[in-house]
């Protein structure tokens, strides 16, 4: 098979995997009207796409490859923007006050979780230095 | 139940492909200064899903459309790391336009989006 189309079989498989993990936890965290669910989805994917590109990325044994596969196709297609974006919409109508700290919690939230992606990569690769033979 | 599963994956199989072949036609297009491939896919799903959601699909095909195609077609992980390396690269002004703009009219989208669906359900749907 042509190189450039298995690329995006495999991005296709990871993707379908990212948004079946996101489908699951959604089914099984169920809350009141505060979207839970999506918050944990979106939180837990900006700590673990920061951690791919920053810490992955190092590690001799993957390629660019399974790192853009890891990070653009599974994490990218686990969290949702829209989704966010549409809970917010609906949540203002009827209760304004939940949707204003569901959008605070995400958007500090996000950037939280994205810091301590590339702080726990940090720690890491200082902890492991010199354990790698190359890296980039 | 198994099937559910199988429409969420069905609909993402072609959400992640364009979101990464948008990606790829719009920074190849207007260059990298500001993240305007995530910013125009995540405004684009948010209106669409929006406009799915007023139009009252039924289950199957929210979870087909919605929760697979759109819901991966969007992305919520990409970026917030597009605004970490802009904080890291002392873009202050850029970051908080596009962290800013995201916000606001993501949300706007979705609501018009919604907005559009319920008037096409009520006028065109019966």
């Amino acid at each position: 098979m042509n190189r450039t189309v298995l690329n995006h079989v495999y991005l296709v498989l990871f993707g379908m995997m990212g948004a079946v993990a996101r489908y699951a936890v959604e089914l099984l965290i169920h809350t009141g009207s505060f979207p839970l669910a999506t918050l944990i989805i979106n939180l837990a994917g900006c700590f673990l796409l920061a951690f791919i590109v920053r810490f992955l990325t190092w590690m001799p044994w993957l390629s660019a490859q399974m790192i853009t596969l890891m990070g653009t196709g599974f994490v990218g297609s686990f969290t949702t923007f829209s989704t966010f974006a549409l809970e917010s919409a609906q949540l203002i109508r009827v209760h304004p006050l939940i949707a204003i700290s569901y959008i605070l919690t995400s958007a500090i939230g996000g950037l939280l979780a994205a810091i301590l992606g590339y702080r726990a990569s940090k720690l890491l690769l200082i902890r492991f230095k010199g354990a790698f033979r190359h890296g980039r | 139940m198994a099937v559910n599963f199988l429409l969420v994956a069905a609909g993402a199989a072609f959400g992640v492909l364009a979101r990464v072949l948008a990606t790829k036609y719009i920074s190849r297009k207007w260059g990298h200064a500001f993240p305007l491939a995530t910013f125009l896919i995540n405004l684009s799903g948010s209106l669409v899903l929006g406009c799915l959601t007023g139009m009252n699909i039924g289950t199957q095909a929210a979870l087909l459309l919605g929760t697979g195609f759109i819901g991966t077609y969007t992305t919520f992980s990409t970026f917030n790391v597009e605004n970490i390396e802009l904080i890291r690269r002392k873009k202050n002004r850029t970051f908080f336009l596009y962290i800013g703009c995201t916000y606001i009219f993501g949300i706007l989208s979705a609501f018009t989006g919604f907005a559009i669906g319920s008037m096409i359900e009520n006028n065109l749907l019966t």
